[in-house]
Formats: structure tokens, C-alpha cells, sequence
């Protein structure tokens, strides 16, 4: 029965993950035909530099997302700490590293503000952060000043979205990463049987560890015949993979789900769950700040419309699309950074076709009513299934 | 302490709710190794002694004892500190998550060494846990990993009362177990009952069914109108005698 039980869990859980990455194959394929410079290593790389400021936003949405509720403000919050970091690097002369420290804590600062708001006062997420989303827009404006942009020149900023490793570099990090999963997945393993639970058969974990080794192989090397690896890329996947094992492996992820499920729940089995909403829009401001900079760091620039049009909206799209649901409780982070792929393929793909905004636009957004159709027809048959 | 002495007394017990007088001075007792059935009409205050005891509520009037000694319970913390643990008739459960993440809610095993930082979960011991736990009880339940929204009622049910187990308390109050349960999973629940009685536990069920009541309880106790309406042994009574006594019917007789 517990056989059978696992060989369900590993279908439905893995069917859920598969349709999106079919749907990306999908996506490549059909861009692929029209054009085929979509799948060359330089478009590719490009296509990781462009994911990188998204996906990095979308990982704290997912923390949000996971409470059952929104964040409006990361666009703003993104591009407002990028304009602290610009203003105090630029103009006052700080050192990076301080500037960029300043940046991050101004987003972490206006998340754990935000979300304490919204959990002390009892007002809607969205309202809150669509208040926050006006508000630090003005922020950024006031920051800026007249000039109304600012170019960023010093090599430890831009250096973020603009360093690539050489190929030696390269395979040494695909190295790393298969020792390290090998060692975790089987670590695992082993501590499971010492505790004498039945544990996944070890040719399946073994499937896992190749299939692993093989998508890190192929990236390094698709990566390592244009430009390298890129720093920027190696940052959000240890982003993503960090921010995945405080969500499913710590006490503290373990509550942001319950209160995501049931707050009532929750609350009765002793969390503070206060605490855990204001440190999940804390994480949530945190990350826009990040990657706001690395659009900046990428752009070389902070300007008035930093952090601005369609960005929030990619944000908040890309994990639902990959199957983070909008009603809590349901989700992963690595959902962020296959979300983002997706949407930056699109988005890639339509520039290389040379379509219009307006169709680019449309596009976007039928993708996202879509995946949230899907998200609410899930919901719906777990509902009616779910209960006897 | 002699092993019958009582585990929790309630001596006495008086609520008010503005002007409505919800406990009138109300008494009873259960002891270790005992079921006792909490039956009444709607509104006669069996919500609210509950409450009460489980530290919801403050009591006016009266006093509660535990173990022989005068105890105050304001708060849910107190009664929980104390040994007595409620499962409410919502459960309390979260349905996202599995069957494990459910039980250890709020009080999980952190890991030893490195992942004593993040505060990392110690899934492996957890789930050895609530396997034991689960299996001395005697509940079975498909997978510890499937999430509980996927589970039975009856199965529901049982989770929780197993998770009010973890802090290894003395008296369980259960508010309407085997409402909205078919009758193979009232049956679970109910064996489920048994075997707390068999740790020697205090369990005071609270019912609307008769039947079950009858089925478990070694002692029925009856509130009507915030009164307690009489105590009997399970074994020497009737089902129409309770009747009476929930409904007042046989008042003057037994005056």
C-alpha cells in the first residue's frame, strides 16, 4: 500500500513539474522554427541574464504566495533600493559593497514594515502593498532627484549581471553541484533507513542524481561555448536553492506553509504566526531589493522607471505559472526560477521574432490567466476530492 | 494517589455571559483509566465547560482541581502546562500538509549539529515518532506523507486526537468526535477512545449521540440548562433514562 502510495506521490508530483517543463520544451520548439538563432548559446545566455532580476523578485513572491497572499510592491521596492545603492555609490562616494548592503536593508526594512501593517491592522495584502506600490514609487522619484537617472559605473556593481567564468571555472561548479545534490540526496537516504522508514528505492535516487548531473553538464557546456558561466546566474540558483531549504527543510518554512493552510490552525498549535507573516514579506522585500539591483547592475543605470511596468507583473506570474498556488499553502521555490524561465522565453523568443509590445503583452497574459485557471481548476478538484 | 482518585475535579463551576448564567455551579470529575460522556441538549453548557477547563473561558464562580491540588487555568497554555488537552470538533488541522507535519505542528523536531542554525527539521525522527505513535494506537492510516485534506473524517480525527497525545497529557476533553462520521469510522474513533482509557487516561467525551456515548463512556454525565442533571454508570442505566434527564422530563419523578 505505502508502495503504491509513493508511486502515485512521485506521478502527481512529478506530473504537476513535467507539464511545465513540457510546456517550456513546447515553447522552444515553436520559437526554434521561426527563428533559429532562439536555442544558440549567446541567446541563451542572454536568456539567463534577463531571468535573473525576475526570478530573484519571484523568489520571495513564492514566500508570499505560500501565506495565501500578495505582494503589489516589489516592482517599486526593487527599483527604489536600486536607486539607494546608485545614489550612494555615485553621489556620496560610498563603497559598494556598503551601498549595496544599504539597498538591501531598505527593501528588507519596507517588507517587514509592510507586512506588519498587514498582519497588526488586519488590512488586505494587496491593499497594503498597492498603497506601498504608489508609495515607493514616489520614494524612488524623491531618491533620484532631478537628474532622474543615474548611471552606474563602478566595476563591483555592474560586475554583478556582467562577470562570465572561464570554462575551466565553469566545469568546476557543474562538479560542485553534482558532489553536493549526490551527497545530499544520499545522506538523506541514509538517515532515513537508520531510522528504520521505508525509503526510496535507491535506483530511483540514483535517476535523480543523473538526470541532475545531465542538466548541469548540458547548461555549463551550452553556457561555455558563448561567454561562460555567469556570476549572475550562479547567484539566483544558490538563491533558489538556499531559500528552497528554508521553506521545505526548516521550522520556519514548515510555518509559513501551515499558516499558508490554515492560519486558524496554525495559530491554535502555538506558531506566532504574526511573526512568520512579517518575516515573509520581509523576505519578500528583501528579494526585490536584490534583484532590483541586478537590473540596475545589468541596465548600468537607475532611472525613473526602474522597477517599473510589466516587472511586478512577471514577478508574481512566473511562480504561479510553474505551479505555486495563489491561495496558499501550495508551492515550491524553485517554482520561481522555472517560472521565470518560461515567461523570459517568451518574452525572449517574441523579441527575436520582432513582434510588437501589443503582442508581446497579450501574450504574457493569456500565459498568466492560463497557469491561474489551472491553479484554480486544482484547487477545485482537491476540494472535491479531498473531504469524504 | 490511589489510582482512583480523581484526575480532574470540578467543583462548583459557575459562567456567566452577561446576563446569562451558561454554568450554574456545576460539578464533576473524571479520573485516570476513565471515559466519561458529557452529554445535553443544545445551549445546556457543554461547549462552555469545556472551554472553560481547557482555559478559553474564565471561570466566575467555583473551583477546578487537578491531582488533588487547586489549579487556575486562564489561559489555553495553563490547561496544556497542566496536562489536559482539547481536540476541538474542527480539529484544527492543516490540510495542506501531511500527516506528520500535522502532529509535531508547532513543536517540530529540530536536527542536530550544522542544522541546529537554520533550525532544520528532523524529518526522520519525527516520522519514527508518529509511526510509533500511530501504531500503539492502533490507527492506520494509509501514508504519514499524505497530506491530511486527502484523508477520511474518521482518519482526520484520529490524527488529531493522536497529535493531542504528543505533550503527554493526563485528561483529553473531545468535542464531538464522531460528528458527521460514518458509522465504520465512528467505529475507529471510538476503539480509538478505548485505548486512551487503556494508558490510563481521563477522557471526558463530549456527544450528542447517545449511542456512542453509551458505547464508550463508563460514566454519563448530564447538563440541561447549565446544570449538572445527574451522573450515572454507564452499565446501570438507560438509554431513556438520560433522555429524561436531557430533556427534564423525568425531573419531578426523581425529586
Amino acid at each position: 500500500m505505502t508502495r503504491r502510495e509513493t508511486l502515485r506521490r512521485f506521478v502527481q508530483g512529478d506530473l504537476a513539474s513535467l507539464r511545465v517543463v513540457l510546456g517550456l520544451a513546447v515553447i522552444w520548439i515553436i520559437f526554434q522554427t521561426q527563428n533559429d538563432r532562439f536555442l544558440s548559446a549567446e541567446n541563451l545566455t542572454n536568456l539567463m541574464l534577463q531571468i535573473t532580476a525576475v526570478g530573484l523578485i519571484s523568489i520571495g513572491i513564492v514566500y508570499v504566495l505560500l501565506l495565501g497572499e500578495i505582494d503589489l510592491s516589489v516592482g517599486a521596492v526593487s527599483g527604489l533600493a536600486a536607486a539607494v545603492v546608485a545614489v550612494l555609490n555615485v553621489k556620496h562616494g560610498w563603497n559598494p559593497y556598503l551601498a549595496i548592503a544599504a539597498g538591501v536593508a531598505t527593501g528588507m526594512a519596507i517588507g517587514v514594515l509592510q507586512g506588519f501593517l498587514f498582519s497588526r491592522f488586519g488590512v488586505p495584502s494587496f491593499v497594503v502593498t498597492l498603497a506601498g506600490l504608489l508609495a515607493w514609487q514616489g520614494a524612488l522619484l524623491q531618491v533620484l532627484g532631478s537628474t532622474g537617472s543615474i548611471n552606474i559605473t563602478d566595476p563591483k556593481i555592474t560586475g554583478l549581471a556582467n562577470t562570465f567564468y572561464s570554462d575551466t571555472v565553469g566545469w568546476i561548479f557543474a562538479a560542485v553541484v553534482i558532489a553536493l545534490y549526490t551527497g545530499v540526496v544520499f545522506a538523506n537516504h541514509r538517515r532515513r533507513v537508520a531510522a528504520g522508514l521505508d525509503a526510496e528505492n535507491p535506483a530511483m535516487l540514483a535517476l535523480r542524481v543523473v538526470l541532475v548531473a545531465a542538466v548541469a553538464i548540458v547548461v555549463v557546456a551550452v553556457l561555455n561555448s558563448d561567454r561562460g558561466v555567469p556570476l549572475a546566474l550562479l547567484i539566483l540558483i544558490a538563491f533558489v536553492v538556499g531559500m528552497e531549504y528554508v521553506a521545505k527543510r526548516t521550522k520556519f518554512g514548515r510555518h509559513v506553509f501551515a499558516v499558508g493552510g490554515s492560519a486558524e490552525a496554525a495559530r491554535r498549535a502555538g506558531i506566532a504566526i504574526n511573526r512568520v507573516r512579517i518575516a515573509a514579506f520581509g523576505i519578500a522585500g528583501t528579494m526585490a531589493a536584490i534583484g532590483g539591483i541586478f537590473a540596475a547592475s545589468r541596465l548600468l543605470a537607475v532611472n525613473q522607471n526602474s522597477g517599473g511596468s510589466e516587472l511586478l507583473l512577471l514577478a508574481i506570474a512566473g511562480p504561479v505559472i510553474a505551479g505555486t498556488s495563489l491561495f496558499g499553502g501550495r508551492g515550491a521555490v524553485w517554482t520561481a526560477l522555472l517560472g521565470a524561465l518560461v515567461i523570459g522565453s517568451i518574452s525572449n523568443g517574441m523579441d527575436l521574432l520582432a513582434l510588437s509590445s501589443a503582442v508581446k503583452f497579450m501574450v504574457t497574459g493569456g500565459v498568466l490567466l492560463l497557469a491561474v485557471i489551472v491553479d484554480a481548476i486544482a484547487r477545485q478538484q482537491r476540494q472535491a476530492a479531498g473531504r469524504v | 494517589m490511589s489510582a482512583n482518585a480523581p484526575l480532574l475535579e470540578v467543583d462548583g463551576v459557575s459562567k456567566r455571559f452577561g446576563p446569562v448564567l451558561a454554568l450554574d455551579r456545576v460539578d464533576f470529575e473524571v479520573c485516570a483509566g476513565e471515559v466519561i460522556g458529557l452529554v445535553g441538549d443544545n445551549g445546556a453548557g457543554k461547549s462552555t465547560l469545556v472551554k472553560t477547563i481547557a482555559g478559553i473561558y474564565s471561570l466566575d464562580d467555583g473551583e477546578v482541581r487537578f491531582a488533588g491540588e487547586r489549579v487556575s487555568i486562564s489561559r489555553p497554555q495553563d490547561a496544556t502546562a497542566l496536562g489536559i488537552a482539547t481536540v476541538y470538533q474542527d480539529l484544527a488541522l492543516c490540510d495542506n500538509l501531511d500527516v506528520v507535519a500535522n502532529l509535531f505542528l508547532g513543536r517540530e523536531e529540530i536536527s542536530q549539529g550544522p542544522g541546529l542554525v537554520s533550525r532544520e527539521l528532523d524529518e526522520a525522527k519525527m516520522e519514527h515518532q508518529t509511526e510509533e505513535l500511530l501504531s500503539g494506537l492502533a490507527v492506520t492510516i494509509p501514508s504519514l506523507r499524505s497530506e491530511v485534506g486527502t484523508l477520511s473524517g474518521g482518519q482526520r480525527q484520529q490524527v488529531a486526537v493522536a497529535r493531542s497525545l504528543l505533550g503527554e497529557p493526563r485528561v483529553v476533553l473531545l468535542d464531538e468526535p464522531t460528528a458527521a462520521l460514518g458509522v465504520a469510522q465512528t467505529a475507529q474513533v471510538l476503539e480509538l477512545i478505548r485505548r486512551l482509557r487503556e494508558r490510563g487516561l481521563g477522557v471526558v467525551v463530549i456527544s450528542h449521540n447517545l449511542v456512542d456515548v453509551f458505547e464508550v463512556a463508563d460514566r454519563i454525565v448530564v447538563l440541561r440548562l447549565g446544570r449538572a442533571a445527574g451522573s450515572f454508570d454507564a452499565e446501570g442505566t438507560t438509554e431513556e433514562h438520560i433522555v429524561s434527564a436531557i430533556t427534564g422530563a423525568g425531573e419531578r419523578n426523581d425529586k
